[in-house]
């Protein structure tokens, strides 16, 4: 282990990283108007974005194999059914967490 | 005043701390995941306490396990930051608007995690709080939450006192409640729709550890091609 090769590691890891996250601000700065393309996208974005991170946590779920996927279903189907029912992100959360982690540990 | 002032400050932290809840968990233990692989690693709690400070960015992290202990080069590890990265282009070109003059800019776009996008994407703080305070506080309990794990990972090891094993899917439950939210508040389902469709499209063309980018560029054109419906609709 070369630790200055190993902080230099860190030190480009964290630029890429940052300079990802600043870029787009970078380019449309302060005080210009934003145009109407990239405020377009900025209303539209988000919420495709989250449909994109659902399935991107669901990416690994093996399907064709047993239990085919059945507690990741089940546990989403709980957060989405309380969701819609209470309305409270924190309960649909934790509710489904847990019917995950007895899905996995106890019944399947 | 001074009571009503201090009163303020107080609903406005407890407010960000019940909105930042739902990530604790997972950021707590993924976090420490991540610090028992760096120790195994051979690289101590500085390097836990370093990397979840600076970089922030929980799967780069732990490819950055990978890369440290292989002895990667700096190109290497630059290209593989910018691909698995890559989405947070993404979130921050749909912040401009909302980002654009905020207080705490620069904090806020450094701690813009998958997470904390999820929470502040909606661009609703609860009522009467300052909506720039609300997000500092937000973006910085998730970071402690993320820095905190990390550091107990690499310094407890695997001594964990309950079987943690499918705990990570609160990550998933929190961006499955956000998405159901947002389907409840809007009328127009069509952008929501785009992104859980291609994203599964591109999961099933280009298999799972390179349908990201893919996607992104999909959902990007397939909106761009969709901007002429919604301006219609909206004349």
């Amino acid at each position: 282990m070369n630790l200055g090769h190993s902080a230099a590691l860190v030190a480009v890891m964290a630029a890429v990283t940052m300079l990802l996250r600043f870029l787009p601000f970078l380019i449309f700065c302060a005080g210009k108007p934003i145009p109407p393309y990239v405020a377009y996208l900025g209303e539209v974005l988000p919420a495709a974005i989250i449909g994109m991170l659902v399935v991107y946590c669901l990416k690994d779920t093996a399907v064709a194999a047993a239990p085919h996927g059945a507690p990741e279903a089940l546990a989403a189907l709980c957060v989405v059914g309380l969701q819609a029912w209470k309305r409270n992100s924190l309960l649909s959360i934790l509710s489904g967490t847990v019917v995950y982690m007895l899905l996995v540990q106890v019944v399947f | 005043m001074v009571t009503n002032m201090s009163e303020r400050k107080t609903s406005v932290l407890r407010a960000a701390f019940l909105r930042s809840v739902p990530v604790m968990a997972g950021y707590v233990v993924l976090g420490i995941g991540f610090g028992i692989l760096l120790r195994g690693a051979g690289y101590g709690v500085l390097w836990a306490l370093a990397m979840s400070l600076l970089i922030y960015a929980g799967s780069m992290q732990f490819v950055g396990v990978s890369l440290l202990s292989g002895g990667a080069s700096l190109l290497t590890a630059a290209l593989t930051t910018v691909t698995v990265n890559a989405r947070h282009l993404f979130y921050s070109i749909s912040m401009i608007g909302r980002y654009q003059n905020a207080r705490y800019k620069p904090y806020l776009v450094f701690a813009l995690t998958d997470e904390t996008y999820s929470i502040l994407s909606d661009g609703a703080a609860p009522e009467g709080v300052d909506p720039d305070r609300y997000r500092l506080l937000v973006s910085a309990f998730d970071h402690v939450y993320w820095v905190t794990g990390s550091v107990l990972g690499s310094l407890l090891g695997s001594v964990l006192p309950f079987p943690t094993q499918g705990i990570e899917f609160s990550m998933t439950a929190l961006f499955l409640a956000s998405f159901t939210e947002q389907w409840l508040k809007t009328r127009d389902h069509v952008p929501a729709l785009t992104g859980l469709l291609g994203t599964l499209a591109c999961l099933l063309l280009f298999g799972a550890r390179s349908f990201l980018i893919p996607a992104m560029l999909l959902i990007t054109l397939v909106l761009t091609l969709l901007r002429g419906r919604r301006k219609g609709a909206a004349e």
